[in-house]
């Protein structure tokens, strides 16, 4: 199961307590500890990388000298036959004979050394791909944890306050419900100035004795009317 | 940085690109910051530092907000927004939906208040494109 696997299924688990830790301390400092000691293992395999280069690059360098020595005693044997001196030439054949000994196994060494170094690097390349990806699923799970705990302290904090976590949701909720509030409050000042306004021209109809406002006598001169036409 | 210096930050902030901030710490919570901007709408942004990442939080709704037949389409929708929403990302934690943008913990200062001003105008954004699906 990988760590997002492992994840889901604490996350989904009914069991859990927002807040709870996802993975207990204990698995996570194994985890950190697991980390150093990778860590620790691949510096030492670097140290370790840089000393086998150097051996080899050293008997590279040997090799080169032993292949050169040859090539020397060889030119020797040449010189030597030419100069019909058959045993000086043995000699230096035998002398060729040993250093060419020398020379495979100076060989042998350097093709040791560079598979050494040739494992090693591909370890070491292993080890830090294997680190990262350890990195990566600590880190997801701290972040998953530190997101929980937040989500769960404020929300507690929120609570212990008396006051109430505000959601994107319940600010447009608050600002719709001022909109309807203020788009009320227009329409009632509308009402109010418009009501005004009808009132100061019925005044002003009033002074002017184009409309009366006396009810009482309107009544009474329409009743007065009425008696006229029976 | 740290969340104290972000904290000091914040406040000897007077304005910024004419936004104004106002930062406090979560009692019992010292590493997580609740930052407003104050001229906007209220919506608090809560802040944390993490060992990789700098994570700023807003919340959305809650499970309870949403109208129950019309959650899968409010999650599909989610999903959708999810990648052409600049610099932000829907996640749920617990019951709660949330919006969140996560920084470098080597984010300088300014971007880490563009991340809080882009965040509060991507949740209040967000959250009126989907409040068809919600009570």
């Amino acid at each position: 199961m990988n760590v997002m696997q492992k994840l889901l299924t604490a996350l989904r688990s009914s069991a859990r307590e927002l807040g709870d830790a996802i993975i207990d301390a204990n698995s996570t400092r194994i985890f950190e500890q697991e980390i150093t000691e990778a860590e620790q293992h691949l510096q030492e395999a670097k140290v370790e990388l840089t000393t086998l280069l150097a051996k080899q690059l050293q008997s590279e360098d040997e090799l080169q000298k032993v292949q050169l020595d040859i090539k020397k005693h060889e030119n020797y044997v040449k010189e030597a036959l030419k100069n019909q001196n058959e045993s000086l030439a043995l000699e230096i054949a035998e002398k060729i004979a040993a250093l060419e000994s020398e020379h495979n196994q100076v060989k042998q060494t350097v093709v040791d050394y560079q598979s050494n170094t040739n494992q090693l690097k591909v370890l070491i390349q292993k080890t830090e791909r294997q680190l990262r990806d350890y990195q990566r699923q600590l880190a997801m799970v701290k972040t998953t944890e530190k997101v929980q705990q937040t989500t769960s302290t404020i929300s507690a904090n929120f609570s212990a306050g008396n006051s109430k976590l505000i959601t994107a949701k319940e600010t447009l909720d608050r600002i719709a419900k001022q909109q309807e509030e203020e788009k009320y409050k227009q329409q009632a000042a509308d009402q109010l100035a418009n009501e005004s306004e009808d009132k100061q021209l019925e005044k002003k109809l009033t002074e002017a004795g184009i409309i009366k406002n006396n009810r009482a006598e309107d009544i009474l001169e329409k009743i007065k009317q009425s008696q006229q036409n029976d | 940085m740290h969340i104290q210096d972000l904290a000091l930050r914040f406040n000897n902030l007077l304005q910024h690109e004419g936004y104004e901030f106002d930062c406090q710490p979560i009692p019992g919570c010292p590493d997580v910051l609740q930052i407003t901007v104050t001229n906007l709408d209220p919506l608090p942004i809560f802040l944390t530092i993490t060992e990789q990442q700098t994570l700023c939080i807003a919340y959305l709704w809650t499970e309870e907000q949403i109208i129950e037949e019309h959650r899968l389409s409010l999650l599909e929708s989610l999903l959708e927004l999810n990648v052409p929403m600049p610099l932000s990302s829907f996640a749920k934690s617990g019951d709660k939906y949330l919006i969140f943008g996560a920084l470098s913990i080597h984010s300088s200062f300014d971007d880490i208040i563009h991340e809080i001003i882009t965040l509060h105008e991507n949740a209040l954004e967000a959250t009126t494109a989907l409040q068809t699906f919600l009570k």
